[in-house]
């Protein structure tokens, strides 16, 4: 009895192993057909056989599927608008998203499949970590990606990774100059979240950076990612020690507690947020009242009156009906990016992804780029981008520009 | 005595069927590898495929073997992971050969762990059942918080600790190891299959071993009667103790595995959560409590099947969870385990009348 268990369980390790052979045998051949020709039947184009192969990848499953879904729809406008418009050089593009669910591991899986169907360009990942991650088994490759959020200072460590969005420490850095150059407080309150990357990311930045603009930072309280219902005894704490302005470098979905709790407490300063605080307009049942008088520093504004970003977000609202948040932008930016880089290369589709990688690289060196995230964006050699930030503030419950 | 020997020639008979399985299986694999008939998903889940055969087998050792449900072993994984990785970051710059500086990294891994498993161990094991999991679920998350609060560089003055943000660690130049939440990067990718799977037998050599020696049956004996096996002398923390610290020391060795397998490590609720050591306890459980290969097994199944399962894309999670519930009444259920019972009994009927024995 025993023992045919465990034929039948060493049958099935040997059946799921072969069915992981037989599956990839046949998505390798495809990856080289695809890179021969394309014949496969999810083509949409009849006319040209041969098309660009834009793969993208964040959580669209879990805790992280807002901005993973964000950055997939984001791209996915720019990768129609660009088809309708007859594509890249002539060729139309493919674009295949997978799921990493904001993990490391399973990152590299999604990167992995994505070059099993013949990825040539990564717009992606979403998150910092699987972007760390997916770029040290990228540069292997010399697949070019450009992640449109991944903003630790490591996403773009190596040769082959750029960004779209700001780095952290720019983003503190950048944040604690501005309050210092427009005097608004020089008693200031931070509240972060220490168990996120990007949170801690902007806050040491901002911290080395007050005290270079006079800053005094009267107190400095955390939460973590088990605990971001209840924020009243760190608020409580921040209003005793007299704060001016409090620093909220997280997203809007947690800031929205903190402004309603601050509210009921009768904590009234400054609140000051970056570009992750962005989208807090547009939450359900939040009262916008609250959040007036907010300050963000921000690339993107949904409600910006200028023709690229109108048309930006009428078209995502047509296709997913719902007002973009800046992570949607910054994946359309990516997009029109590769195809800005690739057309001045003058690339085609049938180079290999080290060719089409190298080609993209050297462009990024020279390119500059006007898009509705920042207009006369550069990189420089570590592949950061350089852009000025907006600051907003929210009165009547639309975003007005600061200065 | 002919009955003793009978049995142990059974157990050996057993414990060569598991190695063989693996090593068939890596020979599979490398042929399939070295033919070019493996596409780059696949390749790059064989090293997660060790890790996680790996912590299940360490698991079953506590669940199966030793009878304590316990719900921390993400987080002995933790401290495997970012114990090693530490050390091979600081031994990065040296002239140390890397396949050195890898085989101490899984040295420190596992004696860390096995460090904290011991230490955990001592005020825990006093708890029993539901008790014992809850106090090791606080452990898992307290090592992750506590992970994601820790600063650590290194400078000309020596090691600099703190909890509270880089800023605080005053170092003269020197270079930060452990950033808080933004963990380790740039850890060595020392890990590959070969490795995996040679650790993975050491480790199945170990708990087979430790199961049929005098040890595991005292073990054993304390799990099924502790009253019994205290008044014949057994000493019950002492030997739940010893299980718990090997299976704790071999959680560490996965979590070098998997630090040295990604360049970027950082504790997530995705990787060390509980999540994560319910992922481990599902593994156990579908493979059969105690049954040590069947753990391996179903590590690699529910491993391999929500990548096999991306081409569904937005029902993969559906899926994937309808079939982990078929999966679980086909091995678990009582009506489920009749039926097969009875399909079993007329293949083995089948078998006795051509001369073959059954069972």
């Amino acid at each position: 009895m025993k023992k045919i268990l465990s034929v039948l369980l060493a049958g099935t390790m040997a059946a799921t192993l072969a069915a992981c052979g037989s599956s990839s045998t046949g998505s390798t051949s495809a990856a080289t057909t695809a890179a021969a020709g394309e014949t496969s039947a999810n083509s949409g184009s009849a006319s040209s056989d041969l098309t660009w192969k834009i793969g993208s990848q964040g959580p669209l499953t879990g805790g992280a599927a807002l901005y993973g879904e964000a950055v997939v729809n984001g791209a996915k406008v720019a990768v129609d608008e660009i088809n309708e418009a007859g594509g890249i050089n002539g060729y139309k593009i493919e674009f295949k998203t997978a799921d990493d669910e904001h993990d490391q591991e399973k990152a590299v899986n999604a990167y992995n499949s994505l070059k099993d169907w013949g990825m040539q360009v990564l717009v992606g990942p979403t998150t910092s970590s699987p972007t760390m991650a997916v770029a040290s088994e990228a540069v292997n490759d010399n697949m070019f990606m450009i992640t449109p959020s991944g903003s630790a200072v490591d996403c773009t460590a190596t040769a082959n990774a750029y960004r779209v969005c700001f780095s952290d420490p720019a983003q503190g850095t950048k944040s604690a100059q501005y309050i210092g150059q427009h005097k608004l407080a020089t008693k200031v309150a931070v509240l972060y979240d220490s168990s996120d990357v990007y949170s801690s990311g902007i806050y040491e930045a901002f911290a080395k950076e007050a005290a270079n603009q006079g800053i005094e930072i009267v107190d400095t309280e955390q939460f973590t990612a088990d605990s971001k219902t209840d924020f009243s005894t760190q608020l409580q704490k921040m209003q005793a020690a007299g704060a001016e302005l409090a620093f909220l470098p997280f997203y809007y979905t947690e800031a929205a507690l903190v402004l309603t709790q601050a509210n009921t407490m009768g904590f009234k300063p400054i609140f000051f947020g970056v570009d992750g605080m962005d989208g807090i307009l547009g939450l359900d049942n939040f009262d916008t009242s609250l959040a007036e008088g907010l300050m963000l520093l921000t690339p993107f504004a949904a409600d910006a009156t200028d023709d690229a970003t109108v048309n930006f977000v009428t078209r995502y609202k047509d296709a997913f009906g719902s007002t973009p948040i800046q992570f949607a932008a910054d994946a359309y930016d990516a997009v029109y990016i590769v195809k800005k880089a690739a057309e001045a290369a003058n690339l085609t589709p049938d180079k290999s992804v080290d060719e089409i990688g190298t080609a993209l690289e050297e462009q990024l060196k020279t390119l500059s780029y006007d898009g509705i995230t920042g207009a006369g964006m550069t990189w420089n050699e570590g592949g950061d981008v350089d852009k000025e930030p907006k600051a907003v503030v929210i009165k009547d419950g639309a975003y007005v520009s600061a200065e | 005595m002919d009955k003793v020997i009978a049995e142990k020639k059974k157990i050996t008979r057993s414990n060569l069927i598991t190695f063989a399985m693996v090593i068939i299986a890596y020979i599979v694999v490398e042929i399939m590898i070295n033919t070019g008939n493996v596409s780059s998903l696949f390749k790059g889940l064989l090293v997660p495929l060790c890790i996680y055969s790996i912590l299940a087998v360490s698991l079953n050792l506590v669940v199966g073997i030793s009878g304590e449900l316990s719900l921390g072993h993400a987080g002995f994984m933790c401290i495997g992971a970012f114990a090693s990785s530490t050390w091979s970051m600081i031994m990065k710059s040296t002239s140390m050969p890397e396949g050195l500086r890898f085989f101490i990294a899984i040295v420190i891994g596992a004696v860390t762990a096995a460090f904290f498993g011991f230490l955990i161990g001592i005020p825990v094991l006093r708890l029993k059942g539901d008790y014992l999991a809850i106090v090791t679920l606080a452990f898992g998350e307290i090592i992750k918080n506590l992970v994601n609060a820790l600063y650590f560089g290194i400078d000309a003055n020596g090691p600099h600790f703190s909890l509270e943000d880089s800023m605080h660690l005053n170092m003269d130049g020197g270079t930060i190891i452990i950033k808080g939440a933004q963990g380790i990067t740039g850890t060595p990718k020392n890990s590959n299959f070969t490795i995996g799977v040679v650790l993975l037998l050491i480790v199945l050599f170990i708990v087979l071993n430790l199961i049929n020696s005098r040890t595991g049956r005292a073990v054993m004996a304390i799990r099924d009667n502790r009253i019994a096996a205290e008044s014949v002398g057994l000493n019950a923390t002492k030997f739940k103790l010893l299980a718990f610290t090997i299976s704790a020391a071999i959680a560490g060795v996965g979590g070098v595995l998997y630090a040295h397998n990604l360049s970027s490590l950082q504790a997530l609720p995705k990787n060390f959560g509980y999540n994560q050591s319910i992922m481990i306890l599902v593994f156990v459980v579908m493979g059969g409590i105690g049954n040590i290969r069947g753990s391996v097994v179903a590590a690699v199944v529910l491993t391999v099947l929500p990548e096999l399962l991306r081409g569904l894309s937005d029902y993969r999670m559906l899926i994937y969870a309808v079939v982990l519930i078929l999966m679980m009444l086909c091995t678990s259920a009582p009506s489920w385990i009749q039926y097969r019972e009875r399909i079993m009994m007329s293949l083995g009927k089948n078998k006795k009348v051509n001369g073959k024995e059954s069972n």
